[in-house]
Order: C-alpha cells, then sequence, then structure tokens
C-alpha cells in the first residue's frame, strides 16, 4: 500500500518496514534546533545526568527571540548558552549578528535537507516541510531526552491533501492562500495531522513562499507540514549545500484521510485578514471597514523574507507612513538584511518613515522592538494575534500578507494595495 | 498509575497556552511556584485563589493550542493538578504534558461540570456526582511509562533510550 510523506519518513526513521495513522514510533533525529530556549533544554539535560549530547554535529542554536539581549536576565541566559555550546563542541551556533530568526537561518545555511527527521524547540518548526523534512515543534523536556538519544516518539499522523490549482490574483499572495485555508479549517483543522501541499499554484511559487504555508500551517494545528519537492526546491539547496539531495515524495497511491481542492483564483478574491484575536478569525479586507492602525509590523518567520520586503518596498517607494503610524521592519536574518540593503528596499522603506529592527523575532513574541499599548491596533506579518500577543492584553493584532502591512502603512488604516499603487504605475523596485 | 480522584475545574474549547499562563507572566519567571498564582488569569481570575491541590482540569477541545511553552504544563503541575480531562489536545501541549508527568486524558467531557468529584483509574474516568462513567482513551505504553515515571527527565535518568515499542 502506498505511504504518505510522513509515513515514508517516519518508517525510515524508525527502521519499521510499515507505520500507521495514530501507531507510536520511537524515531532517529537528523537535526535538533534550538533557540534561546536550549537554556531550558540544557538544564533538563544536566538533570537527566549525561556528560555529552549525543551528536554535537546534529545540534543547532540560533538565537533570536530577544537579540541583542534586552534584559540582564536575557543576558545571563544568553551567556549559560554559550558556555554550554562551548564545553559540548556545537559547531552549529548562531550568535547575535551571525544568524537572524532560526526558521531562516537553518535552510540559508544548508541545515536542512529533504526526508530529513528535525525536532526544534520553537512551535514553527514546520517551516521545514518547505524543504522535504518532517519538521516539528517540540518542548524543552523532550528537546533534552533527544540530546541524551538522539531519539523521539513520534505519533504517526494522518494526513491531509490540499490541493491548488488556478492562477492568484493581483495583490494575493501565498500569506492570503494560507490565512483563507486556516479560516476554512479552523485552528483545530489539522490537529495531530501531516499536510501535503501540491498542485500548479504551489509548484509555481518561490522557496520563500511555501515556507509560509509550512510556517502557518502550525496555527491549524499541523504536526508537519510538507510543500513539493521539486526542482525549485533542490536548486535552491544546491545552492546552500554540497550534501546530496533526496527526491523525496509521497507514494501515487498513498492514503489520505481528506483532500481539500482550492483554487486560487476562484476561492481567494481579495487580501486575507486574521482579525483579533485568533488565527482562525479570517475575513475579506473588504468586509472590515475603516480599521485605523497605530503600528505595522514587517517580518517574523512567516513573512520577513526578501521577497516581502520587496513588495512593501514597491508600496512605498516615493510615499510615506501616515502619521498616526509606526512601521517596524524586521528581515528575517543577516542574509536577508545585507540582501535588502544593496538591492535598495531598506532605503525605501526607512526614506518612507519605516524603522529597521535587527534580523529576529521582534516585537511577535512581546518581548520589545515595538510593542503595543492599550487600545492600539496593529497590522503585522506575523503569524499569531492572540491576546496581548505583542503587547497590552487591550491591544488588538490583524495579520495579513506584506503587501496589505505595506499599504496600510501608508493609509494609516487596512488598506488594499491596489488603493495604494495603480497598475499603470512603474515598479520603482525591482524584485 | 495509581488511581486519582479530585474536583472538575472546567473551562471550555480551544483553551490557549496564553490563557493558561500569559506571556507576560512567563517573562516573569518560569518557576512553577510563582506562575501557579496566576494560572487562567486573564479568563477565570478567580481560579489561582480556588484551586486545590489533587483538582482535575476538564476541557473541550483543541486544549493547550497556540505557542508550545512548556510553563503551560509546569504551572499546572505547580498547582497540585496531575490530570487534565479534554475531548481534544493541541498536539504540543498532549507532548509537553506526557514529558512533564501530566497525564492527559482524551474522553467526552460535555456532561462534567464545575465542581463536579471525578475519579480517574487508567483511562476510566468515574463521575461520583452523576453516576457516569466516561471511557477514556488509553495512554500508549510508551507514553504511559514516561507519565509513570514523572516525566521524561526521570524515565532517562534509568534508561539510556526509549523502551522498545511493543
Amino acid at each position: 500500500m502506498g505511504m504518505t510523506l510522513a509515513e515514508k519518513i517516519l518508517v525510515r526513521a524508525s527502521g519499521r518496514e510499515s507505520v500507521a495513522p495514530d501507531e507510536v514510533v520511537v524515531a532517529r533525529v537528523d537535526l535538533a534546533m534550538s533557540h534561546e530556549n536550549a537554556d531550558l533544554v540544557r538544564k533538563s539535560f544536566l538533570e537527566i545526568g549525561r556528560p555529552h549530547v549525543w551528536d554535537p554535529s546534529k545540534i543547532v542554536i540560533i538565537f533570536d527571540h530577544r537579540v541583542p539581549a534586552e534584559s540582564e536576565r536575557t543576558a545571563t541566559t544568553h551567556q549559560a548558552v554559550r558556555e554550554f555550546v562551548a564545553a559540548q563542541g556545537i559547531r552549529h551556533f548562531y550568535d547575535v549578528g551571525r544568524g537572524g530568526i532560526c526558521h531562516q537561518v537553518l535552510p540559508e545555511n544548508g541545515h536542512v535537507r529533504p526526508g530529513m527527521v528535525l525536532v526544534g524547540t520553537d512551535s514553527h518548526t514546520t517551516t521545514h516541510g518547505a524543504f522535504g523534512a518532517f519538521a516539528t515543534g517540540i518542548g524543552a523536556t523532550e528537546m533534552a531526552g533527544v540530546w541524551t538519544g538522539g531519539t523521539l516518539w513520534f505519533k504517526v499522523p494522518a494526513t491531509l491533501r490540499i490541493l491548488v490549482e488556478g492562477e492568484f490574483r493581483p495583490w494575493i499572495s501565498a500569506k492570503d492562500l494560507i490565512l483563507y485555508i486556516i479560516g476554512r479549517l479552523g485552528a483545530a483543522g489539522a490537529d495531530y495531522r501531516a499536510v501535503e501541499f501540491d498542485g500548479a499554484a504551489i509548484r509555481r511559487m518561490t522557496v520563500a513562499s511555501r515556507m509560509v504555508l509550512a510556517n502557518l500551517s502550525m496555527e491549524m494545528g499541523a504536526k508537519v507540514a510538507f510543500t513539493p519537492v521539486d526542482n525549485t526546491l533542490l536548486d535552491w539547496l544546491r545552492a546552500r549545500t554540497p550534501e546530496p539531495l533526496e527526491q523525496v515524495a509521497p507514494d501515487p497511491d498513498a492514503r489520505y484521510e481528506r483532500v481539500l481542492r482550492i483554487d486560487a483564483g476562484e476561492d481567494i478574491w481579495e487580501p486575507q485578514i486574521a482579525c483579533p484575536h485568533a488565527v482562525d478569525h479570517v475575513r475579506p479586507l473588504s468586509a472590515l471597514g475603516d480599521v485605523p492602525v497605530h503600528q505595522a509590523v514587517l517580518g517574523s518567520c512567516t513573512n520577513g523574507r526578501l521577497e516581502d520586503l520587496a513588495i512593501a518596498a514597491r508600496i512605498l517607494s516615493g510615499r510615506k507612513v501616515h502619521p498616526r503610524t509606526r512601521l517596524v521592519v524586521i528581515p528575517a536574518s543577516q542574509q536577508i538584511y545585507r540582501d535588502a540593503m544593496r538591492l535598495g528596499y531598506l532605503d525605501t522603506l526607512v526614506a518612507a518613515g519605516g524603522m529597521i529592527a535587527p534580523p529576529g523575532c521582534g516585537p511577535c513574541v512581546g518581548v520589545h522592538q515595538g510593542i503595543l499599548a492599550a487600545g492600539e491596533a496593529c497590522v503585522s506579518s506575523t503569524n499569531r494575534n492572540f491576546i496581548g500577543r505583542m503587547g497590552s492584553k487591550d491591544s488588538q493584532v490583524y495579520l495579513a500578507s506584506p503587501a496589505v502591512v505595506a499599504a496600510s502603512a501608508v493609509a494609516g488604516k487596512l488598506e488594499h494595495p491596489a488603493a495604494i499603487v495603480k497598475e499603470s504605475e512603474p515598479c520603482l523596485v525591482e524584485a | 498509575m495509581s488511581p486519582m480522584a479530585g474536583r472538575a475545574r472546567v473551562f471550555g474549547d480551544d483553551i490557549n497556552t496564553d490563557y493558561i499562563v500569559t506571556s507576560r507572566r512567563k517573562r516573569e519567571s518560569l518557576d512553577p511556584e510563582y506562575l501557579r498564582h496566576y494560572l487562567f488569569e486573564e479568563i477565570d481570575p478567580a481560579f489561582a485563589a480556588t484551586v486545590a491541590p489533587g483538582d482535575l482540569l476538564v476541557a473541550g477541545a483543541n486544549f493547550g493550542c497556540g505557542s508550545a511553552m512548556e510553563v503551560a504544563v509546569t504551572a499546572v503541575l505547580g498547582a497540585g493538578i496531575h490530570a487534565v480531562l479534554a475531548r481534544s489536545f493541541s498536539r504540543t501541549y498532549y507532548r509537553n504534558a506526557v514529558n512533564n508527568g501530566l497525564l492527559p486524558v482524551v474522553c467526552d467531557t460535555s456532561a462534567i461540570a464545575e465542581g463536579h468529584r471525578l475519579r480517574l483509574d487508567g483511562a476510566l474516568v468515574y463521575n461520583e456526582t452523576t453516576g457516569e462513567s466516561l471511557p477514556g482513551e488509553p495512554l500508549p505504553a510508551i507514553m504511559l511509562a514516561i507519565v509513570s515515571a514523572g516525566g521524561l527527565v526521570p524515565y532517562f535518568r534509568t534508561r539510556t533510550d526509549f523502551d522498545s515499542v511493543s
């Protein structure tokens, strides 16, 4: 019988001949990623009492949640992790100023390859399904178990297949597609499930856009979410790693729990917005009326990549951020920061009145770099809009595409990019 | 697992980890002894003052969704709660519960009301207030072994790898 991609990877990693949904298997882990919470993992690891981690070459640690350290407490945490990393011989360590957001840094530096089992102590680890990896978020305690023995138990997920055909309408992006899907399926619509995205509209997407789908699938509960391992992806990876790459794919006769078909052009007519205070509280932009915004955030592991900065620069070129609005821009990595600088995007965004924050998670985790006051509303290209997520519990976060974030920054309220940029207007910044 | 009995403390569907412990409190401390005083403060401000050791959490669907933060489990344990019954759990909360020694029980919780006396024996839930028995889903052996050990850290203190899965 045919297998889904999740089943195929787990069969190989567990040494079994077959697996079925809901079975529990113990699988070997190929890559174990942590950010600042490596400090919690470290503490549990020391409690277990082993002198050495199972394989220092398979552990990657990237500081991103609180960079540079915003408090003495964080500075102490960073310090403890630095010392541990040195003592254990963990070479893949991206300190402040060397990396950026973990989910961007991992693939950018060739750590992720198709067919891997990848665990991370961050819920958006699903992002790496865009590279054909069985990639999922785990807790700090179980990461200590991985550091100890290099294996972990997994419940085999059933798979939801999402086929997307058709052409996207102007200004509609991967972000709008995944918000549309989450709105339809709900916050638990893919709970415990693997998701396989496929279809012509997905295969035409850039790798950066595919990462948006895999990343946000977590917000409908997905354990892992794959996009196709095709030549677009393999070419992207070959530019970043000399390691051999495998073209993993589900079997044609794989068994799916459900198949969802979407026509990008017919089903999604306008930008999609996740309204306060739930990611599945999704409405089309035109249904919201006038919503003034005090802050616009462009960044995060969801939408802080070069193509996101490019579209924002195109919309903001020659314009100004609205007087009542602050624009915070956070390139997802040092590499993206440099590319955006070289291509002039950052200059355009700063000239418009935007502020560039250092690569990292920024205000998305509510720590620093753009905390909201009571009564303020924020349009954000990030991934969560729960109560108090970005500051005051009386603030509101609207999740949207980078294009809508940029257009709203100009308008000072939620706005369609087409209302700012006319079709005939020359594109001043080449993407 | 030895049987347990306690008072039901009931919540609804889609209780995310920020509602269990707010990110703001998490920034103040990760100590369960501290955070137990702020459990559910956004959605049930009276909870922390009235929780008693042995209470059992009861919820609807998708309990523990959102961020995978483990304090949403350890703070519950810190309050002396040793089991959560829910119609379903978010996968990260379910894993974190098992790995920290908090027993997750999947069962139909719709007929359980605040204050009901519940008895829990393995996967069987008995509602002493209504006299109703609710069959919960049994935990796979490997998870039961981890919860019974008190979580993954004590589990690994006596082993070098997971017990083979039968």
